[in-house]
């Protein structure tokens, strides 16, 4: 079982299937902006700080920076660019931008599909659960209000 | 990103059985890796020394919680998130559910699992002073066969621990006989998630009789490795809680931890802190079992 090397990874990226030689220890983050060219997927601290490169895998929040893609193997990833319809933003997405919740821009896929795990999880999250779900998810422009706002909006919407 | 990816080697065997044949083949040879919120940061940064690793991730007979009426077995790749969704966890043993929500933020908890934080042995982790509190066995697994070993013994010194390069942890076992006690945990940090504690306390204890009994405290960050406060606990059990008490106990944990300046914090302030924390669990002890 020493085959050092390239390995053939099968995944579903944004409901594709996709195979991607890759070396097993490469970060799904890097496979990801790389090799299937989704640069929806930021690189902030590069060790599981600061959620920029947020991922849902299987459903699940996880930061990509920390899976290498081996670990991806069958599995079903969703980024970013999976979460609109076309050119139909999502509504978490237009609450963003409704509420000013992005400026630079770069930890907002990543608080994006936190706050999309959140909902999927919690269709009526209290401000603190929001707070929580998105804890993990830094942002060093807007200082959070508006992040938090946008998402109380989009679960008071569908709750409604 | 400072490794080279083509310098390293991952399997993933899928099953229990061949991961055990791998680490048996040349023990120390293949380094076991789970959810990796440990080790991926280290190999990030180019200071992963070990080049083969094997995955354990998803493997069924690892992340398997099976409850019994006498323990709970929790799977050692059992995440975070599994452990805050486990209704036994939460009702029996709040300690663990409590450091499972402090661990990471949400997308780490879904991650990182409690038998890597074992045998990462940060001396930091916020989990581990819980599970020295529950006096937690764990089952060690290898080709050859299983020991159960007592987690009280199970770190030796600073990120020495007491598993064999061929062994794995399959599961942590609690004996659900807490459930009654007063509970009592907390974690000094910058931030209340994501952040590693500057002191973490965990405690449990009884009141009867005006008094306290079978209390139990670990505390972490304090020392080389999570440590349980054995002196502290004997200068109070059996004691009422008063003033004197408070004193005696604080000047106990003074002298049980070595703390040390780091990036985090200073070995004074830990110190104070430590002591803060065990005044307010008595006091919280007395004030719960007046009441009851």
């Amino acid at each position: 079982m020493t085959t050092r090397g390239r390995r053939e990874v099968s995944l579903i990226v944004n409901g594709v299937a996709k195979t991607i030689s890759a070396y097993p220890m490469e970060r799904l983050l890097d496979v990801l902006r790389d090799e299937v060219g989704l640069t929806g997927v930021k690189e902030g601290c590069g060790e599981g700080e600061c959620g920029a490169c947020a991922i849902l895998l299987d459903g699940a929040l996880v930061n990509s920076c920390l899976v290498p893609v081996l670990q991806a193997e069958s599995t079903q990833v969703m980024t970013i660019e999976g979460l609109s319809d076309g050119s139909q933003l999502h509504a978490l997405q237009q609450a963003f931008l409704e509420c000013g919740a992005a400026q630079c821009g770069i930890c907002t896929p990543g608080m994006i599909l936190a706050a999309h795990h959140l909902l999927n999880n919690n269709r009526n999250p209290s401000m603190e659960d929001i707070r929580e779900g998105l804890a993990g998810n830094l942002c060093r422009c807007t200082g959070y209000v508006q992040i938090c706002e946008a998402v109380e909006k989009v679960a008071k919407e569908a709750g409604r | 990103m400072k490794a080279n990816p083509a310098d390293y080697d991952l399997v993933a065997p899928g099953n229990l059985k061949d991961v055990l044949s791998l680490l048996a083949e040349k023990p120390g040879t293949w380094l076991p890796i789970a959810g990796g919120t440990d080790l991926m940061v280290l190999y990030a940064s180019g200071k992963l020394p070990q080049r083969k690793l094997v995955s354990l991730w998803n493997l069924p007979e690892l992340r398997r919680i099976e409850a019994t009426e006498e323990e709970l077995r929790l799977g050692a790749t059992c995440t975070y998130t599994d452990l805050r969704q486990n209704e036994i966890v939460e009702r029996e043993f709040p300690l663990l559910a409590t450091a499972a929500r402090w661990t990471g933020g949400i997308a780490n908890q879904n991650r990182g699992t409690l038998g890597g934080n074992i045998v990462n042995a940060s001396p930091a982790a916020d989990s581990l002073p819980a599970l020295l509190v529950y006096e937690a066995d764990l089952i060690l697994i290898s080709a050859a066969g299983e020991r159960r070993v007592s987690y009280l013994d199970f770190h030796a010194g600073y990120k020495k621990i007491l598993l064999k390069p061929h062994e794995l942890i399959r599961e942590i076992c609690l004996r659900r006989r807490f459930k009654e006690y007063f509970s009592y945990a907390r974690k000094v940090g910058a931030r209340n998630v994501q952040a590693i504690s500057k002191v973490c306390l965990a405690a449990i204890g009884r009141w009867k009789n005006g008094a306290a009994q079978d209390v139990r405290m670990a505390i972490g960050s304090v020392a080389p490795v999570p440590l349980r406060l054995r002196g502290t606990e004997q200068a109070i059990n059996g004691k009422t809680i008063d003033a004197a008490a408070i004193t005696a106990a604080k000047q106990t944990v003074i002298a049980e931890i070595q703390p040390i300046d780091d990036i985090r914090s200073t070995a004074s302030y830990r110190t104070a802190v430590a002591g803060n924390l065990i005044t307010e669990f008595l006091q919280a002890l007395r004030a719960h079992g007046e009441v009851a």
